[in-house]
C-alpha cells in the first residue's frame, strides 16, 4: 500500500527531470502560494482588460470629455450626464424599441425553436443531417447575415420580394423591407429569429434528451395524453433550459449591434436604431466620451439588474 | 550520409548569402542614395481618385526614392477610422487626405501641422487655388490665412442624366406634349422634378426606370450632403451671416422649410423603392444598371462613369445642381492634403506637399482622374475641353457652400441626418419641427463647445 505511486509513473520521469535548483524553490512554497502562482496572471489580465477599464469609465462619465474637443479642459460635471441621459425622450424611445426587439424576437425564437426541437427529437431517419442544416445560420458571421439578407431584401432583384410576390400578388419592387418604417423592425427581428433560432433549439433539445424515458412509460401506463405529457413531463422539466435560453438571446440581443447596423443602419429615421447602436454613435462618431460612458453603465446596470433577477426565477423554477 | 550534408552546408550558406548580399546592394544601387529605405503612408478613402493618387505617386517615388504607402478606408467608415486614429495620436498616417469638416477639430486639437511658414518658405500661394477650395480644405478659423492643409482634391455634388433617353425623339415629343418644352437638363428643380416625375416607373427598352437618384443615407453623412444641394438654393444658412452661431430663423426659416419639403416629395415621388439608405455607391450602382434617368453625385466619379461601356461616352451627360426660387447653390466636397502632427516623418511629407503642389503635378492629377484646385490648371484655356464634365465641374466650384467645419462637426452632423432621416425617409413630424428640433440640438452642441450662442 506504500508503493501507491509506481516509480515509472510520468509524474515521476517529470519530477526526476526537474532541476535540482527549481525543485528546491517549489517545495519550499505553500499550495496556497502555488495556487496564486497559477491564477495571478489571470487575475492580472482581468484586472488590465476588464475591472481597470470598467472604473476608467465610471470615472469619465462624471466628466464633460469629448474626443472631438480634447483642447477643452476636462471639467467634473457630477451627475449631469446621467441627468441628460435619463431625461432626453430620444434615449427612453431608444431603450423601449430595444425592449420591443428583445421580447418579439426572443419570443419569436422561444416558439419556433422549441417547436424546431420537439420535430428533431422524434429521432426520424435523416434527423443528424436536418439538424446540421438548421444549425448553418448560427454558425455565420452576424456581419455576413446582415450583409446577404441586405442582398435578398433588395425590392428589384432580391429573391425575397420576388417570393412574396409571387404568392401574394404584390408586385415585388412595391416595397422595401429594410427602407419602410412599418417593414423595418420587423426585418430585424425576421433575420434575428432566422440566425438563432437554431441556438434555441440546440439548448431545448438538450433538455429534451436529458428526460428518462421511464416518465414517459409511467404516463403511458397510467394512460395519459400526449397533450398531459406535454404538459406535466415536458414543459416542465424543459423549463430551466427554456429559461437558460430566454436569459442568453435577452443579453445578446440587448447588446445586438453588428446585424442591425448592417441591415438598416438604425433607419429609415431612427425606427430600427437600438440603444446599442445610439451608444456606437455617441462613442465613436459624436465623440461625446463621458456621456457615452454614463450610458455604457445604465445600460450596464440594467442588463445586470435584469439578469440577475431572471437567474433568481430560474433558480426557483429549478428548484421545484 | 549526415556528415556529409554537415560538411557541405557551409558552402550551401556562404552561396546563398552572397546572392542575397548581391541582390540587396543592386536594390540599393538603383535608389537614390539620399532615401533609402524611407517611406511615407498617405491615408484617404478608397474611391476612384485614390487610384489616380497611387498612379501619381510613383512619379514621387521616382524622383525621391521614398515609397509611398497608402492607407485606404471606404467612404461608410472613412471618418470613424480616421478621426479615431488622430484621436488617439496615431502614427499610421504621416499624410492624410482629411474631409473638409475636419479641419475646425483638426487644428484646435492640433492633429495636423500648421502650413504658413511651410508654405512662405516653398513660395506656395494659396492665391494660386480656387477660392472656395482654399476656404474650405485650408483655412481655420475660416476667412483668415491660417493655413492647415493644400487643396488636393476639388470636388462639388453634380448631376449625370441619360443623354441617349433625352434624346429619343418619341421621348422628346412626349415631353413637349406634356410640359410645353423641350426636355433638356434641368436648370431650377421644379423642372428636375417635373423631368423625373416623366420617367418615374416608364419602361425603356423593355425595363422599368425611375426619375432621379438622391442621397438618403443615414448613418454618416449622406442624406445631409443631399439635402442641403435643395436647401441652400431655397434660402437655408447655417446663422445670421452678421451674428455667428444665431440659427433661428436661418437654419428653421420658412424658405428652409419648403427646402426640406421639396427633398421629401422628390424622394417619394421620384426615386426607385429600395434607397432609403443609399449613398455614392448605390447611385453609381443606380445609374450603372440603368435604373435612373438622373443622378446626384460627386464630380469625383464622374470619370468613371464617362468611362462607362454600358451608361458612359454618348449616353451620359452632365449638368450642375440646378437653381431653386433663392438662388444656385452646390454642395462643397472634396479635401485638403495635410501632414499629420504625430507623424516621424514631417519633412519628407513636407516634400510630397512640396512636390504635389507643382503645376505639372497638378496638371497630371487632373489627366489621370483626379481634381485639382489649381488656378494655372482649371483656368487654362483648354480646361474647359478636357473632359465632358469639365465645364459644369468649374461652375459648380463657384457656387459651393459647405457644412459646418466647426470640432463639434460630427455632431452636428449626426443631428442633421438624424432630423433630416426621419422627417424624409421615416415621415416622422413635419419640416418645420424637424427644422426647430434642429437648431436646438446644433445650439446645444455649441454652447457645450463654448461658443457664444446669442439668445433667440
Amino acid at each position: 500500500m506504500t508503493a501507491l505511486i509506481h516509480p515509472d509513473a510520468p509524474v515521476n520521469r517529470i519530477g526526476a527531470q526537474t532541476p535540482f535548483r527549481v525543485e528546491k524553490q517549489v517545495r519550499g512554497l505553500s499550495d496556497r502560494s502555488i495556487a496564486w502562482m497559477f491564477i495571478t496572471p489571470t487575475i492580472v489580465l482581468l484586472l488590465a482588460i476588464n475591472i481597470f477599464p470598467l472604473l476608467w469609465m465610471i470615472r469619465l462619465s462624471f466628466t464633460n470629455l469629448n474626443l472631438s474637443m480634447s483642447y477643452l479642459p476636462l471639467r467634473f460635471v457630477g451627475l449631469d450626464n446621467y441627468r441628460d441621459i435619463l431625461t432626453d425622450d430620444d434615449v427612453w424611445n431608444r431603450l423601449q424599441l430595444t425592449a420591443e426587439f428583445v421580447i418579439s424576437s426572443v419570443a419569436l425564437q422561444v416558439i419556433l425553436g422549441f417547436g424546431l426541437a420537439l420535430l428533431i427529437n422524434r429521432q426520424f431517419r435523416t434527423h443528424s443531417f436536418w439538424t446540421t442544416v438548421i444549425l448553418l445560420p448560427m454558425m455565420l458571421s452576424p456581419a455576413v447575415v446582415g450583409n446577404f439578407w441586405t442582398l435578398l431584401f433588395q425590392p428589384q432583384i432580391g429573391p425575397f420580394n420576388y417570393l412574396v410576390g409571387l404568392f401574394t400578388g404584390i408586385v415585388p419592387s412595391s416595397f422595401s423591407m429594410t427602407g419602410e418604417v412599418a417593414l423595418a423592425p420587423w426585418t430585424i427581428v425576421l433575420v434575428d429569429t432566422w440566425m438563432w433560432m437554431p441556438y434555441v433549439m440546440l439548448i431545448c433539445l438538450a433538455g429534451l434528451r436529458s428526460i428518462p424515458d421511464y416518465i414517459y412509460e409511467a404516463a403511458e401506463v397510467d394512460r395519459a395524453s400526449s397533450w398531459r405529457q406535454f404538459c406535466s413531463i415536458t414543459l416542465p422539466m424543459v423549463m430551466p433550459f427554456l429559461m437558460l435560453a430566454v436569459l442568453f438571446r435577452a443579453i445578446e440581443n440587448f447588446k445586438m449591434f453588428d446585424m442591425v447596423n448592417l441591415l438598416t443602419s438604425g433607419g429609415p429615421g431612427s425606427t430600427t436604431e437600438l440603444v446599442s447602436i445610439t451608444l456606437k454613435r455617441a462613442a465613436f462618431e459624436k465623440w461625446r466620451t463621458g456621456y457615452s460612458s454614463a450610458l455604457a453603465i445604465i445600460l450596464f446596470v440594467t442588463i445586470f439588474g435584469a439578469a440577475n433577477i431572471y437567474v433568481k426565477a430560474l433558480n426557483r423554477v429549478k428548484q421545484r | 550520409m549526415r556528415k556529409s550534408a554537415t560538411r557541405s552546408w557551409p558552402r550551401w550558406t556562404s552561396g546563398t548569402l552572397s546572392l542575397f548580399a548581391g541582390m540587396a546592394l543592386s536594390a540599393f544601387a538603383s535608389q537614390p542614395v539620399s532615401a533609402q529605405g524611407k517611406q511615407l503612408t498617405l491615408c484617404w478613402a478608397a474611391w476612384d481618385p485614390a487610384n489616380a493618387l497611387v498612379e501619381l505617386g510613383k512619379d514621387f517615388t521616382k524622383e525621391t526614392g521614398i515609397e509611398m504607402k497608402y492607407e485606404f478606408v471606404p467612404w461608410t467608415s472613412y471618418a470613424d477610422r480616421f478621426l479615431n486614429e488622430l484621436n488617439s495620436h496615431g502614427k499610421l498616417c504621416d499624410l492624410i487626405i482629411g474631409d473638409s469638416q475636419w479641419i475646425g477639430g483638426a487644428a484646435e486639437n492640433h492633429w495636423y501641422i500648421k502650413l504658413n511658414d511651410f508654405f512662405a518658405k516653398e513660395h506656395i500661394s494659396m492665391d494660386d487655388f480656387m477660392p472656395a477650395t482654399v476656404l474650405g480644405y485650408s483655412e481655420w478659423p475660416k476667412n483668415t490665412p491660417n493655413y492647415w492643409a493644400l487643396p488636393a482634391m476639388a470636388d462639388a455634388v453634380g448631376w449625370t442624366y441619360r443623354k441617349d433617353w433625352f434624346s429619343r425623339p418619341e421621348i422628346q415629343a412626349e415631353f413637349k406634349q406634356r410640359f410645353g418644352r423641350d426636355l433638356a437638363p434641368p436648370k431650377t428643380y421644379e423642372e428636375l422634378r417635373q423631368i423625373a416625375e416623366f420617367f418615374q416607373g416608364r419602361e425603356i427598352d423593355g425595363k422599368k426606370v425611375y426619375g432621379a437618384y438622391i442621397f438618403t443615407e443615414r448613418g454618416s453623412e449622406g442624406i445631409t450632403m443631399g439635402v442641403t444641394n435643395v436647401l441652400y438654393d431655397y434660402g437655408f444658412d447655417y446663422d445670421n451671416p452678421n451674428r455667428p452661431y444665431q440659427m433661428q430663423g436661418f437654419v428653421n426659416s420658412p424658405d428652409a422649410v419648403k427646402g426640406l419639403e421639396f427633398y421629401k416629395a422628390l424622394y417619394k415621388c421620384c426615386t426607385a423603392p429600395g434607397l432609403a439608405n443609399a449613398y455614392m455607391q448605390e447611385g453609381l450602382d443606380a445609374f450603372k444598371s440603368g435604373q435612373v434617368a438622373m443622378q446626384m453625385n460627386w464630380f469625383a466619379f464622374f470619370p468613371g462613369l464617362y468611362k462607362d461601356p454600358n451608361v458612359g461616352g454618348d449616353k451620359i451627360g452632365f449638368f450642375v445642381n440646378p437653381a431653386g426660387p433663392k438662388g444656385q447653390f452646390t454642395q462643397l466636397g472634396g479635401q485638403g492634403i495635410s501632414v499629420v502632427a504625430t507623424s516621424d516623418h514631417q519633412d519628407d511629407a513636407l516634400g510630397y506637399i512640396k512636390w504635389f503642389a507643382r503645376p505639372a503635378v497638378q496638371q497630371k492629377w487632373w489627366e489621370l482622374g483626379g481634381y485639382s484646385a489649381l488656378k494655372a490648371v482649371v483656368q487654362a484655356p483648354g480646361f474647359p475641353k478636357s473632359a465632358p464634365f469639365a465645364p459644369q465641374f468649374l461652375e459648380s466650384m463657384a457656387i459651393v457652400k459647405d457644412f459646418w467645419a466647426e470640432p463639434a462637426y460630427a455632431q452636428l452632423l449626426l443631428d442633421m441626418q438624424k432630423r433630416v432621416h426621419d422627417y424624409v425617409v421615416a415621415d416622422k413630424g413635419t419640416a418645420q419641427q424637424a427644422l426647430d428640433q434642429l437648431v436646438k440640438d446644433w445650439t446645444k452642441v455649441f454652447k457645450e463647445e463654448g461658443k457664444a450662442v446669442l439668445a433667440e
